[in-house]
């Protein structure tokens, strides 16, 4: 049990020990990066193989290790092997069979197998490519601008080692503000730092805070909005599996600011791994001491429990997610009176999300000044955002605020794959909109996404290339907030769905004249009238798409064209008779034999049988098919 | 107090009053669709949208609540736009079937889309594949013209506190309807009828409603004569016959009824109904003048009080009668006849 500061020390003083101890009784040590998205491509495969390997070998003086995502997702699975006293060695993309001879020749024969390794050399700049040596992550040019706080321990502590978690100074900023600090020290530092809540709303943490800490004594609740739902954004998910004791700490942190004594997790049931996490985090924390009655001989009380949603995307919503816990319908309510006031159970209550929470820690450790040097003006600290879409190295990054978009996707992302030229990014998931190429030098931060039509978000950043369309872009986007829209008032229960088919009829080719107003009058309509931000902010994907690429859908409406080949029904494959060189080879692969042609004569697609499946254009040899 | 002013003209209201009622004060009209008196307002429909001046939005009025000082502008060019907004976005998903919709006359949407210029709908949503529930013995449900202002719904919950309604589905997909998508027969529903009484549209409707439309009747007030609460309620009378019941907002009721009050007054119109006092002359019961039969009644009372005693006579008055007759009922027994024998079957 810690009841003491002097008893956590003295934990992580036995917890150091015990690691270096390991360290020096053993050879090497492999840490495999298990995440869901880890495990998804492979990860559980290839420890068992290591493990494997090493008892064939006989050898017993290797630790194997899980840890939590590694933010690395394009090169998953991802494994590090570190032999004490060299460059720590990360591999990518290994398999089973990989996994094998990197215990062969790097662990039994100490040398790195530097082609499969991401710090390899070959993965520097071209002109500074050297496949032989092994550098150190930070000249990774994936890792190089990176600034890792609320991912300081993801890949790297085992994720269900208290221990590994206080070591890394965890649990020091709970004793810090439970022993030396008021709670209204607390809320000052967290203001003073200028943490803004990281789940899309940009709010300052510390204010929001000081409402429920200016809220009459008497049972307040915390919550954490662990409901993730963009599409592409994976970022509290990698948080909850990667170090779920930061986002413990952070809310036992922010509990005591506002005088709660009992906080929620209100984490989606699809992330079966961060709740069994999370919740092994909870069990390991309450048998410490670390939460339950008289934490730290403070006398302040703190209890936790995790609430499963059921997959709805309204439920990221804060009212919704009340409603949600309180067993109701998950459904926002007007505001105010905001949770700060009226929240769980018609308490004062403070809801943030898991990044917000996981940057709280560190800015009590390292002090609110530190936090604020990071950033730009009025954004400071980091965010991590989740690069996806059309683009080289999805993954997770953490950047500090005013980098550039550019810098994001050329050297952090590694460009867009396959030589395609960058055409747009969608930045708040569903909610945000999308920042075409000539704002690529944008700092990124909350003031400059909004200035530009769209919002900062949880932080999902998908990239599209020349050959996203962008109205079928929107029209996706519009697809997932008009399914998830929970009905409550009419502009964004009927408006998505009168925008939504709209869309549909224009990307087949039924576009009218005046449709395209008419989506901009409904759009500005529904963001007007809607009761919650979901509907104030569902239409933007259209809107924004419309801001920068009105001629995309000029010519969907008009000209019955998509420029990138995307709506099916606006274009034909076709075969240039002038170079078509009779092979046969398309008419082999269609799927429903709707070519004809024979060695004297070229081939034709018969347009009316064509389902456009696109097989004969990928499978001619001499590129004598085209979309057009 | 607080100080405000709505369209121009200064008014003071207590504390607490929302914008809605402060505009109601002066006359001011608003058009509400979720809001209903004795109900949480949820703000919900959008339709109640005003301007205050300094204020970035337009705020519901139905959930706002005045603050001193505040300026109120009850209609304006944007304020018109959004309410059309919203009524063109109802109707792209109602079934507009005014012509043998029960509700033509007295249905809200008609008289909004009337009121804001709509003359057609531009936009029209897919109707989903939903099936009206016409199991009730009193009652209709027609889902294609539910507005989805959840009146029946908090009515159901909150003041009746029956739980039978609820919400399905969500996005467009949302409906009123019951665990499981029961029907009204096989749910927990006691036909209560409140839900229907306080449905602004056409999608709850009594069954007798297709019988008038509402500028074919007269309504009169009067006390429920079932039981002693004293609902207050009007009835709904069409060329001297009675067709219908609406609760009215009385002290005791507030717009609630029950399953009698709401739909069991066909008895009324019945030709088994008794319309004169009978008595028994030679084994044949006829007709008599209230006179008459209560002398009889008399007669016999002080007949039997003379010969066995006040205690050989009990009285027992029904339920339908008021507190005030129940008590002149007692007194008379106590104290006319002289017995403790008294009782009231309203007692369920």
């Amino acid at each position: 049990m810690i009841r003491t500061l002097e008893d956590l020390r003295q934990f992580q003083r036995q917890q150091e020990e015990h690691m270096r101890k390991q360290a020096a009784d053993t050879k090497a040590k492999v840490l495999v990066g298990m995440g869901t998205c880890g495990i998804a491509a492979g990860a559980q495969e290839v420890y068992d193989a290591i493990c494997d390997e090493l008892k064939k070998l006989n050898i017993d003086d290797v630790v194997v290790a899980q840890t939590g995502c590694i933010g690395f997702c394009a090169q998953e699975p991802l494994a590090e092997v570190i032999l004490p006293g060299n460059e720590k060695v990360l591999y990518g993309h290994i398999d089973a069979e990989k996994a094998r001879e990197i215990v062969n020749q790097h662990i039994v024969g100490g040398k790195a197998v530097s082609r499969w390794a991401v710090n390899g050399g070959g993965m520097l700049p071209e002109g500074e490519q050297d496949e032989a040596t092994i550098v150190p992550y930070d000249e990774v040019p994936f890792f190089k601008t990176q600034v890792r706080i609320a991912l300081r321990n993801c890949g790297i502590i085992n994720p269900e080692s208290l221990g590994e978690y206080v070591v890394r100074d965890g649990y020091l900023s709970l004793a810090k503000v439970l022993t030396e600090m008021t709670p209204a020290d607390v809320v000052e530092e967290i203001k003073k730092s200028g943490l803004r809540g990281r789940g899309g709303g940009g709010f300052s943490t510390g204010m929001k805070w000081e409402f429920a800490h200016k809220q009459p004594p008497g049972q307040k609740y915390i919550v954490c909005n662990a409901d993730e739902g963009d599409p592409g954004a994976f970022m509290d998910r990698s948080i909850l599996e990667g170090d779920p004791h930061s986002v413990v700490e952070g809310m036992a942190i922010g509990a005591y600011a506002i005088g709660a004594n009992k906080g929620y997790v209100y984490c989606r049931a699809e992330y079966p791994i961060a709740v069994r996490r999370l919740n092994m985090a909870i069990a390991q924390a309450k048998e410490m001491g670390l939460l339950g009655k008289n934490i730290f001989g403070s006398g302040f009380d703190f209890d936790l429990e995790v609430r499963l949603g059921a997959g709805a995307f309204v439920c990221g919503e804060e009212t919704a997610l009340l409603a949600s816990i309180e067993g109701q319908r998950g459904e926002p309510r007007l505001r105010p009176p905001y949770p700060a006031v009226s929240g769980l159970w018609g308490k004062p209550t403070i809801i943030n999300n898991v990044e917000t929470f996981a940057n709280v820690a560190p800015i009590i450790h390292r002090g609110a000044d530190w936090f604020g040097s990071i950033g730009s003006e009025n954004s400071k600290g980091t965010k991590v955002f989740a690069l996806a879409g059309e683009i080289n190295n999805i993954g997770l990054a953490e950047i500090p605020m005013g980098t550039t978009l550019r810098e994001v996707i050329y050297e952090i992302g590694g460009g867009v794959p396959d030589g395609k030229h960058f055409k747009g990014a969608q930045t708040g998931g569903p909610s945000g909109g999308c920042i075409p190429a000539e704002f690529l030098d944008t700092p990124i931060d909350y003031d400059n996404l909004a200035k530009l039509g769209t919002i900062m978000g949880s932080g999902g950043l998908i990239i599209m290339a020349e050959d996203t369309c962008m109205v079928d872009l929107a029209r996706f986007f519009l697809d997932f907030t008009q399914e998830e829209s929970c009905g409550k008032c009419p502009p964004c229960r009927v408006g998505t769905t009168v925008m939504l088919d709209m869309l549909n009829r224009i990307v087949e080719g039924k576009g009218q004249d005046g449709d395209l107003e008419k989506l901009e009058e409904l759009g500005q309509n529904i963001k007007a009238a809607s009761l919650c931000g979901l509907g104030q902010t569902a239409p933007n994907p259209v809107l924004s798409t419309m801001r920068y690429f009105r001629e995309e859908y000029e010519e969907h409406v008009h000209d019955k064209k998509c420029r990138s080949g995307v709506c099916t029904a606006l274009f034909q494959y076709y075969i240039v008779p002038e170079k078509c060189k009779r092979c046969g080879i398309c008419a082999k692969v269609c799927p429903v034999q709707c070519i004809s042609g024979d060695r004297q004569t070229p081939y034709v697609i018969d347009q009316d049988r064509c389902i456009k499946c696109g097989a004969c254009m990928e499978a001619c040899p001499f590129d004598s098919i085209i979309k057009r | 107090m607080l100080n405000v002013t709505i369209d121009g003209q200064l008014l003071q209201v207590k504390e607490g009053t929302t914008i809605l009622e402060a505009c109601e004060l002066v006359g001011a009209e608003i058009p509400t669709l979720c809001h209903l008196k004795h109900l949480a307002p949820e703000g919900s429909c959008r339709m109640c949208v005003v301007e205050v001046k300094g204020a970035r939005d337009l705020k519901v009025s139905c959930a706002t609540v005045c603050d001193e000082g505040m300026e109120v502008v009850t209609m304006n060019e944007k304020i018109h736009a959004w309410r059309r907004f919203i009524i063109e976005m109802l109707l792209a998903d109602h079934h507009i079937d005014c012509f043998s919709c029960s509700d033509t006359g007295q249905c809200k949407l008609y008289q909004y889309a009337l009121d804001y210029g709509i003359k057609e709908p531009r936009f029209q949503v897919e109707p989903r594949d939903w099936e009206k529930d016409e199991t009730n013995r009193f009652f209709d449900y027609d889902p294609h013209k539910c507005i989805l202002c959840r009146r029946c719904v908090r009515t159901c919950n909150d003041r009746q506190v029956n739980h039978t309604l609820n919400l399905t589905g969500r996005g467009i997909d949302t409906k009123v309807g019951m665990p499981f998508d029961e029907l009204f027969i096989d749910s927990n529903c006691v036909s209560c009828g409140n839900c229907v009484s306080v449905c602004p549209t056409g999608a709850l409707a009594t069954k007798s409603s297709k019988d008038y439309r509402s500028w074919e009747v007269t309504k009169t007030r009067t006390t429920c004569s079932y039981c002693a609460v004293g609902c207050q309620m009007d009835l709904v009378v069409k060329k001297g016959k009675v067709v219908g019941v609406e609760p009215a907002d009385g002290h005791s009721n507030k717009g609630l009824l029950c399953v009698k009050g709401k739909f069991a007054y066909k008895f009324i119109g019945h030709p088994d109904r008794l319309t004169t006092p009978l008595v028994r002359k030679d084994g044949v019961l006829q007709p008599v003048s209230w006179d008459e039969a209560l002398d009889v009644v008399a007669d016999n009372l002080q007949r039997i009080k003379a010969e066995s005693g006040p205690d050989a006579i009990a009285g027992f008055s029904s339920s339908r009668t008021t507190n005030e007759d129940n008590y002149a009922f007692m007194k008379m027994m106590r104290g006319a006849i002289g017995t403790n024998s008294v009782d009231n079957c309203a007692r369920v």
